[in-house]
């Protein structure tokens, strides 16, 4: 067992923190810093609930090390809200078009959504479902998850640059 | 979950990877994008003693051409697969299979390295690497050496790595222009490993099939180049006869397991049925 000194930003603040080898990012994020948004939800990489943005990636925390994390860059669902608390443009849709029912997926689905709509601004509907595919809902039957992002993507390009750059 | 205590050790270069992998011994393994060795952990079937991660190794990462050769670098991400204009280009089977490979957050972490050399028979790329007989550079303390995948499998998580090797890099020789190319995997849903699936990558001349190879993927504890069926469809008009003897040719290789996939009966002929599709997409994408 080892014990390592990390460095790194989350949802723009700058951490630090002394962590043994095997703590996963998921319990880092909720139990060290009490960034409880970030879900666990089955724990074996599949359903993405536990997903955030690392180095403008969408990764699920629960397969990553803490320490894999060391001088990366992190959003989770805490930070994803603009700076004045208003919603961001996909949170407002998922809140609109009813894109949740319980809301366990809905932090995972939301940094989600927001990771696809940078890399690919205008997706066709295949497009987002191919591209939350790591992401389980069993609530919604994805229909309004979809309606959701859409609404994100048709906000985002009326106002392109301040979103974008959220 | 939790997985067992481990050392954590972050190599910048390939030679103290190696050397580091070596000294450790059977307890340590390497860490490329972990989807399928922390799960492995966290469930307490794997439980390494050191884990040595490559993501700080320098050079290991990209795509560059080599005279006739692609050259991919063991850390590249299947993301970066999907999204590389070189690849997309001149071995556009990759970026299909890649798509096909779990989700995107997944893809976004695992590495094609990881996929080939993991062992694992129901990863989609030792298939794919087969059918274009691509090598697998590997170093180790003692020196390096190119492996074909072909010669690379010897059964589920046995391979031709020993104590100390790391697969550093994919060399495949482009397939000529023009080329057909298709990966047909049937799955139970999207990200899942496959029922059976095949590899094809055929050219046409004059309307006839040149040059044909087929690899199958998960219906047998190894990847399997169906060499046979390969044969029989190179120099043949791709007509309903020859797709007959082909998928014939590939079933009777393959030894998959009954499991959650179906029974292995089933999954035998879903090979043959996925060879079928993916000649017939290959033969339709093809310039003659």
């Amino acid at each position: 067992m080892s014990n390592h000194h990390i460095a790194l930003a989350v949802n723009g603040k700058p951490v630090e923190a002394d962590v043994e080898s095997r703590l996963l990012l998921v319990h880092f994020l909720r139990e060290q810093l009490n960034l409880t948004g970030t879900h666990i939800g089955c724990d074996t990489g599949h359903c993405g609930a536990c997903t955030v943005d690392m180095n403008d990636m969408s990764i699920k925390s629960c397969m990553c090390f803490a320490v894999q994390a060391d001088g990366a860059q992190i959003t989770t669902i805490e930070g994803i809200a603009h700076a004045d608390g208003t919603l961001s443009a996909v949170q407002e849709g998922f809140r609109l078009m009813h894109g949740l029912q319980c809301g366990y997926c809905t932090p995972g689905m939301i940094l989600r959504a927001a990771r696809l709509l940078m890399e690919n601004p205008d997706p066709t509907e295949e497009e987002i479902r191919q591209g939350v595919s790591g992401n389980l809902c069993r609530c919604t039957g994805y229909m309004n998850i979809v309606k959701a992002i859409q609404y994100a993507a048709a906000k985002l390009h009326e106002t392109p640059l301040v979103e974008a750059a959220q | 979950m939790i997985p067992g205590a481990f050392d954590y050790h972050r190599p910048t270069s390939v030679n103290e990877a190696a050397l580091l992998l070596r000294q450790l011994g059977e307890d340590a393994r390497p860490l490329a994008g972990g989807h399928s060795l922390i799960a492995l952990m966290k469930l307490r079937l794997a439980m390494p003693e050191h884990l040595v991660d490559l993501s700080g190794v320098d050079g290991l990462k990209g795509v560059r051409r080599e005279g006739d050769d692609l050259v991919i670098g063991a850390m590249t991400t299947q993301h970066d697969i999907i999204h590389d204009a070189m690849l997309a280009e001149s071995l556009p089977i990759l970026r299909e299979t890649a798509n096909q490979i779990a989700d995107p957050q997944v893809r976004y972490r695992g590495t094609i390295g990881g996929n080939v050399a993991n062992g694992d028979p129901g990863n989609d790329m030792p298939a794919v690497m087969q059918c274009l007989d691509a090598r697998f550079r590997i170093a180790s303390p003692d020196g390096e050496r190119e492996i074909s995948a072909r010669d690379f499998y010897h059964g589920a998580f046995d391979t031709e790595l020993h104590r100390g090797d790391i697969v550093t890099e994919i060399r495949i020789k482009a397939p000529p222009r023009g080329h057909g190319y298709a990966y047909e995997k049937m799955k139970r849903k999207t990200g899942d490993y496959a029922t059976a699936a095949a590899a094809v990558i055929l050219t046409l001349e004059g309307g006839r099939c040149a040059r044909a190879s087929v690899a199958l993927t998960n219906v047998a504890d190894t990847p399997l180049w169906a060499e046979e069926a390969s044969k029989i469809l190179a120099g043949s008009d791709l007509g309903k006869e020859t797709l007959d003897r082909a998928a014939a040719a590939a079933e009777a290789i393959t030894n998959p397991a009954s499991d959650l996939h179906g029974p292995a009966e089933f999954r035998a002929k879903m090979a043959g049925v996925m060879l079928r599709r993916a000649v017939m997409r290959a033969q339709a994408r093809a310039k003659a």
